[in-house]
This record gives structure tokens, sequence and C-alpha cells, in this order.
């Protein structure tokens, strides 16, 4: 019986498969023949780099779910095992803990990228949905992935975390215990928040990544001049200004996946501690519901947010200035996701845009790395006002938007891109 | 029912976190001395174990280090190990445990002495150092002695044979204007059986080897390391290389 034969006219191996499934057509569209403009600079390394951190996560954290064991009783000792005993067990442990340091790095230079060249603007918006979402599963992923270890500020980190639930107006200590699955956090807790990290926020992760790439892949990457190479075809309907994806940036990223290397590497072999901030001091030392830590701070990617939930002290409505903090922390992630529609600038890119915008994102920048060192100093009188402060420089940055963007004076965007930045 | 022992426990969790701050350990202030230690000095290290094993084991485990690890570590036979260093089993490859069972520990102790695996990536080797050699006579304390950088640690000073009785000396200082007792250093009221400069290097030498118990393939991770980024470097330069030859195409 004849089947119908694949339309690229594939034989031997790969032409069986092809008759039964999309595979070259898979490698055309979405590799060989995507075609990428052909100016993207450096900032377009993180995308291929936050994927290459996820599968380190995923293959490292394999690995060590064949020796953790999620227990109270256990969980500290185990990783100490693999630490020790297991043959390279330590540098698979070493791996997965600089790895989670590093994704929130390249994450954060990622979305810096579309703050620069308005990755987000139409018809890219689903796109940037999309990497919210995976921005909260991350975030959702890190902080549980920090309780596993079961040390003193695995625990009391979730502690302070999980408390903040309970400020939600009359769901909120039922809805702390349901989460808790105890009336304290406990073995209960350690092990469920081992079932989500290890399974459930992964497969979410891995689906939305998925989705991500799909969504880009629809509408075509934008670039560092904001131009639409779609808008200039050739005679074959090929982008003038676009290359295939492959051979060019899977040699180019090549080159970036071995940049960043260097870089992990050593921080991983010299320096696996960072000081106390990407394995805290307080965690070498087992979970005790009894001894609090000298100083109770979150793991350095939360302490922009931990400072704007902290920077709230007013109560309103007769509800507690606690449940406002937790409101406004959400608010800061969330608000994110809105830039598509708060942006009203008839150009793109940073590169045409006026000196308005150049001097909102700078004084962003700025803003939000304050409420990050911020994050890690007690809340004192001072300390609380200079975050306060910067909470205020933050949300004016997308509050404020809609007028600014429309007021700055535009450079013309050429029809082509350029090169050589 | 359950809102009642809701209540309770947290009620009873909340008194006894306001303890917590004040059992925590150490503060943020006070001033350490440099423990210059040589994690790559052999001799070092085995005096090292051989005074923790005599003066420190009998009620501080290192529950995560095997004694044939520290063997071969730290370039000693498992037989000479098991001849010198071990007390409480004849297995090589069992942890160091201590021998004291943990209630009574608590009953004569108040708490259970912790296990120090990790207390060198806990509290840093210049803590350490600092606390082994400023414990000073006070007759107020019920161990009859107390420590300048862990105030009224219940520990007694276990170290009094080497090192000796020293009181601590104060003098009034200005401090900001104000009239303030500050500790300015020790005297010696007995002698021990090292001289002060090598009591001071024992320690050293007890800070060194709680330094490799608290991670024991730090050297090997630092060298591997080393080689690791040379050839990152030099895949990185063909990288370059590769890529610029691909890309003379695009213009």
């Amino acid at each position: 019986m004849a089947i119908v034969p694949n339309p690229h006219g594939t034989t031997g191996l790969l032409g069986w498969i092809d008759d039964r499934f999309p595979l070259t057509k898979i490698w055309r569209d979405h590799v060989s023949e995507y075609y990428a403009p052909k100016n993207f600079n450096f900032w377009y390394f993180f995308g291929s780099l936050a994927m290459l951190v996820l599968v380190n996560q995923l293959v490292t954290g394999i690995f060590l779910t064949m020796h953790y064991k999620p227990s109270a009783l256990e969980a500290f000792g185990s990783v100490e095992y693999i630490m020790r005993d297991v043959p390279w067990g330590w540098l698979i442990r070493y791996m997965h803990s600089t790895g989670a340091s590093a994704f929130f790095v390249v994450v954060y230079l990622h979305m810096f990228r579309g703050l620069l060249y308005g990755s987000y603007r139409k018809p890219r918006e689903l796109v940037w949905i999309f990497g919210m979402m995976i921005f909260l599963a991350l975030m959702a992923e890190a902080f549980m992935g920090y309780v596993l270890p079961w040390g003193n500020m695995s625990y009391w980190g979730a502690q302070v975390i999980i408390s903040l639930f309970g400020a939600i107006p009359g769901i909120g200590p039922d809805l702390v215990q349901w989460i808790r699955g105890d009336y304290l956090i406990s073995d209960a807790t350690l092990n469920r928040f081992f079932a989500l990290h290890v399974i459930a926020v992964p497969l979410v992760l891995v689906g939305l990544v998925v989705a991500h790439l799909m969504a880009l892949h629809e509408v075509g990457s934008n670039n560092p001049d904001g131009v639409e190479i779609k808008k200039n075809k050739d005679e074959n309907g090929i982008p003038k200004d676009g290359i295939p994806f492959h051979p060019y940036y899977t040699v180019k990223d090549i080159m970036g996946v071995v940049g960043f290397a260097m870089i992990f590497c050593a921080v991983l072999f010299f320096a696996p501690e960072m000081g106390g901030y990407f394995l805290e001091k307080p965690n070498f030392t087992p979970a005790n519901p009894l001894v609090t830590p000298p100083h109770i701070a979150p793991v350095w990617y939360f302490t922009p947010f931990y400072s704007i939930l902290r920077a709230i002290t007013y109560p309103l409505f007769g509800i507690d200035a606690k449940f406002w903090g937790v409101i406004g922390m959400g608010a800061s992630v969330v608000i994110i996701a809105f830039l598509p529609w708060l942006d009203r600038s008839p150009v793109k890119s940073i590169r045409y845009k006026g000196p308005i915008y150049k001097i909102a994102l700078a004084v962003f920048v700025v803003a939000f790395v304050i409420l990050g060192i911020m994050g890690f100093k007690e809340a004192n009188a001072t300390n609380t006002l200079i975050a306060q402060v910067c909470s205020v420089i933050y949300f004016g940055f997308f509050l404020l938007m809609p007028w600014y963007s429309k007021l700055d004076k535009t450079k013309p965007v050429p029809e082509r891109v350029t090169m050589d930045h | 029912m359950k809102k009642l022992l809701i209540t309770a426990t947290s009620a009873l969790l909340l008194s006894l976190s306001a303890m917590g701050p004040a059992i925590a350990a150490g503060g943020g202030n006070i001033k350490l001395d440099k423990a210059d230690i040589d994690p790559n000095n052999k001799n070092s290290l085995q005096r090292g174990a051989r005074l923790y094993v005599n003066y420190c084991l009998g009620c501080h485990g290192l529950k995560f280090q095997r004694y044939n690890r520290m063997a071969d570590d730290l370039g000693m036979d498992d037989a000479l190990v098991a001849e010198n260093l071990m007390f409480t089993t004849n297995k090589v490859a069992e942890t160091m445990d201590i021998a004291m069972p943990e209630r009574e520990a608590q009953k004569w102790f108040g708490q259970t002495p912790p296990d120090l695996s990790l207390i060198a990536r806990e509290k840093g080797i210049d803590y350490i150092y600092s606390y082994l050699t400023t414990f000073y006579v006070d007759e107020s304390k019920e161990t009859g002695v107390n420590n300048r950088v862990f105030p009224n640690a219940s520990m007694p000073w276990v170290m009094w044979k080497l090192e000796g009785w020293k009181k601590p000396v104060y003098k009034e200082v200005e401090d900001h204007g104000e009239t303030v007792t500050k500790l300015v250093g020790y005297e010696q009221l007995t002698e021990g059986e090292l001289s002060p400069e090598e009591f001071k290097s024992a320690m050293l030498d007890l800070t060194n080897f709680l330094h490799y118990v608290g991670e024991p393939i730090k050297q090997t991770r630092i060298a591997i390391g080393l080689k690791v980024l040379a050839y990152l470097l030099l895949l990185f330069i063909l990288s370059i290389f590769l890529k610029r030859e691909f890309w003379k195409d695009v213009h």
C-alpha cells in the first residue's frame, strides 16, 4: 500500500520518519530556515543561555534526586552525603546551586534586553506574557528548591515567606495551613516542596518555554533597531535582513555558551558560596525552629521584591500593612507583564527613543539595584525610607510610561537594520 | 479544638522564637583575629586532627567526616589512623561520631555540644581561631571561664593543660565621649605545656583541620578549576575564530 510521500523528498531512515512525523519540517521551520535578523548583539545571547541553564538544572537535579532524601530528619545529612561520599557529588551539587543563581542573572539580563529594544511590542505581546509566566514559575521553583537542604535559612526563609500568605484577610490562616500541610513548617512542608520542585514546576516551566519559543517563531524575532525584517523580503520570500538561525546563530551561540561557561566555572570551582550570597552561611547548620539566624534575608535574586514588600508600612482600609506589602510585592512582578500596553512610543528600540526614556530606564535600573541592596539590610527607619523612594521610582517607571513614552522626542527609524553595534 | 491547637502551638512557638535571637550565637560587631591557615600543609592538618581527636571529639562530633577519608586526604595510613586517632570504633570507614549519648549531653551541659563538621563554613576560620584563643578565667561562671567572641559559652576550657590559665586585662578608654571598659589583652596566670606562641600555632592547626573537615574536596576542586578554565579559554578563542569564519558570508 503506497503512502503519501513527505513534501521534503527525504529518503532512507529520515524519509521513513518524515513520512510519519514532521521532523524535517520542524528542523527547517525553527532552525535551518528560521530567518533571524542579522544584527543581533551581546544582549541576544541570554535567551539561549537561559535554555542552557534550564537544561543544567534539570540534569544536575535528576542526579541529585538519586541521592537526596526529602525528609526533615535526613535531608541535611543527605546533602552532605552528596558532597562527600557520592563520587563527583560535590560537582553536581555546586553545578545546581551555581546554576540557580546563574539562571536569575541570565533571565534578568534577558528581560532587560526586552526593555532596551521593545521586544514586548506588538505582535510579540504573547511572547512577553509567556516570559512573565516563566519568571513567576522560576521564582516559585527557586524558593522551593532553597528549602530542600533543610538548613536553618531554608527553614526560616520558608517561615517568613509562607507566613506572608497569612496576611490575606479571611482566608489567610487556613491558606497558610494548606500550603504547609501542617500547623507549622515541618516534614510535611518539606516533602510537598520536594514534589513540586522536582516534578510539577519543572513540567510547567518546560511547557512554558516551548510556548514562549513557538509564540516567538510565529511572528519572528525583534532586533536592536526595532525594524521589522519581514517588511523587506527578496524574490524568494526571504527577509533581506534575515539570516538562517543555523548555522549563523548556532555557531555564534557556541561562542556565547563557552564565554558563559568560563564565568560559570570560575564561580563553581573557585567561589561556589560567593561570600555567602549563593550558599548562605546559616544554611550550613540544620533547620532549628528554636533558633533564628542572626539575620534573615532572602537569596540575592529576591531581594529587590522583598524590599518593596517591606517598604509598605501603612495599614489601609482597616487591613494590616503586611497584606499591602504582599500586594505591592505581587504587583511589582505582575506590572512588568503590562509593558506591551504601557509603552506608547511610536518606536520600539531605545536607539531611536529620546532622552526621557533613556533617563527613565537608567533611573529604573539604579532604583532596582538599590532595592536589591536594601533587601539584605535590616529594616530601620533610614533603610525603609530609601526602599520607599526606590519603590515609587520602580512603579513610576511603568505607571507613567503611557505619558512619557508619548512625550519623548523620537528619531526616524531606518528601513533596514544597521550593523556593527 | 483545632483552633485551640493552632493557637496554642503558635503561642508556644512565638514565645520560644523570642528566645531565639538570644540563643543564636555570635554578634555582628565582635572583632576577629585573622586565621592565617595553609590548607595545603598536611603536617599542620595532621597535628590539627590529633588535637581534635584528643581534646574535642569527646563532646563534639564530626558526623559527616569518615576516618579513612581523613587518612587519605591528610596523607596518613589507614593503620596509623586506626591505631592513634580512633577511640570509639575500629572500622576505619566509619564516621567520626561521639560516644556521648545525646540525652545525657543535654542533661550535663544544658544543650548537646554541636557537631562541628560544618562550623568552618557556617562561622568562618577567623571566628574559630579567635574563639579558641580567647578563653579566659571568669569566677562568676559555672565552668569558671568565659569567651571573648562567644560570651557566656557553656563550654569548659578543655585546653587548659596546653595553654594554662589566663585572665582578662581591662582598660578604661574614651569612646565617643564616654568612658568604657575595654578588654585590651590577657595576663597568663599559670603556665601550660605550650608557650603562648606555640599554643596559638596549635590552635591554627586545629582551625586548619576544621576548615578541611568543612569541605574535604576544596583543594581538589580549586586544582580542577584551574585546568577547566585553561581549557575553556582555549575553546573560547577557537569558537571566536569559528564564528568569524562563518560570518564572513554575512554583510
